[in-house]
């Protein structure tokens, strides 16, 4: 699956996006960040605050609780803030 | 008429909404959102990068524009959104409307800011005169004062 980061997210973690294949304990967005929380210091800085994390699977807007089954991209970054 | 765009260049207000007159309809609705100094402890806003998610904000726009036509009776939109360095002072973004009657235009204006706000994939990061510069928070108000 790929994965992108913007904005905070992508600063704190220190890249724009990777490619990364998934657990089989990953089932939803959750625990696909519990997982990659747990690969280093900055995913975990960056994911520490989950109430201030937003998600698009295949660039539409999705709840942590959606499932990553098929996906292609996740995108994860802070609340939005264009106008 | 539907005309998206998503652009470092600066515009010109009057221009973009111009063909919007030449439909035909009474009435042409628009909002310019302008880079502001919003000073504070740490001086003055001087400049704004605004990055987006290039393959989703498009699309998105689309939905969003896609759904305004289906609520009122539009004759045209315009929704013009820059990324990049963009200047105090500056535009920022432009949205507008054509309809027969001014209640449709101003309707639909008003729902796609609001949206634009909440919905679309665009971040704002703030550089002060003091040389310091941070993300701009989500503000609840937006959510809150979501008038659809």
């Amino acid at each position: 699956m790929r994965f992108v980061y913007f904005a905070s997210v992508r600063e704190t973690i220190g890249m724009d996006g990777e490619q990364r294949e998934c657990p089989d304990t990953v089932i939803t967005i959750s625990d696909c960040i519990d997982w990659l929380s747990s690969l280093g210091d900055n995913y975990a800085q960056a994911f520490a605050n989950r109430q201030n994390l937003r998600f698009a699977v295949d660039q539409q807007m999705a709840k942590v609780t959606v499932p990553l089954s098929g996906v292609k991209e996740l995108a994860i970054f802070p609340p939005v803030t264009g106008g | 008429m539907k005309t998206i765009r998503i652009q470092p260049q600066r515009f010109d207000t009057g221009a973009e909404l111009a063909p919007l007159r030449a439909l035909g309809g009474g009435a042409v609705a628009s909002f310019t959102g302008i880079a502001r100094s919003d000073p504070d402890a740490r001086g003055d806003v001087t400049m704004i990068q605004l990055e987006h998610y290039p393959a989703m904000t498009s699309s998105a726009l689309n939905e969003l524009m896609d759904a305004a036509y289906g609520k009122w009776e539009l004759l045209g939109c315009v929704l013009i959104h820059r990324v990049g360095e963009i200047f105090t002072g500056e535009e920022i973004v432009l949205v507008g409307a054509a309809s027969l009657h001014r209640a449709d235009a101003l309707s639909a204006v008003a729902f796609l800011i609001d949206r634009l706000k909440t919905d679309i994939p665009l971040w704002k990061k703030e550089y002060r005169s003091d040389g310091s510069a941070r993300w701009v928070d989500e503000k609840l108000s937006d959510i809150r004062v979501r008038t659809y």
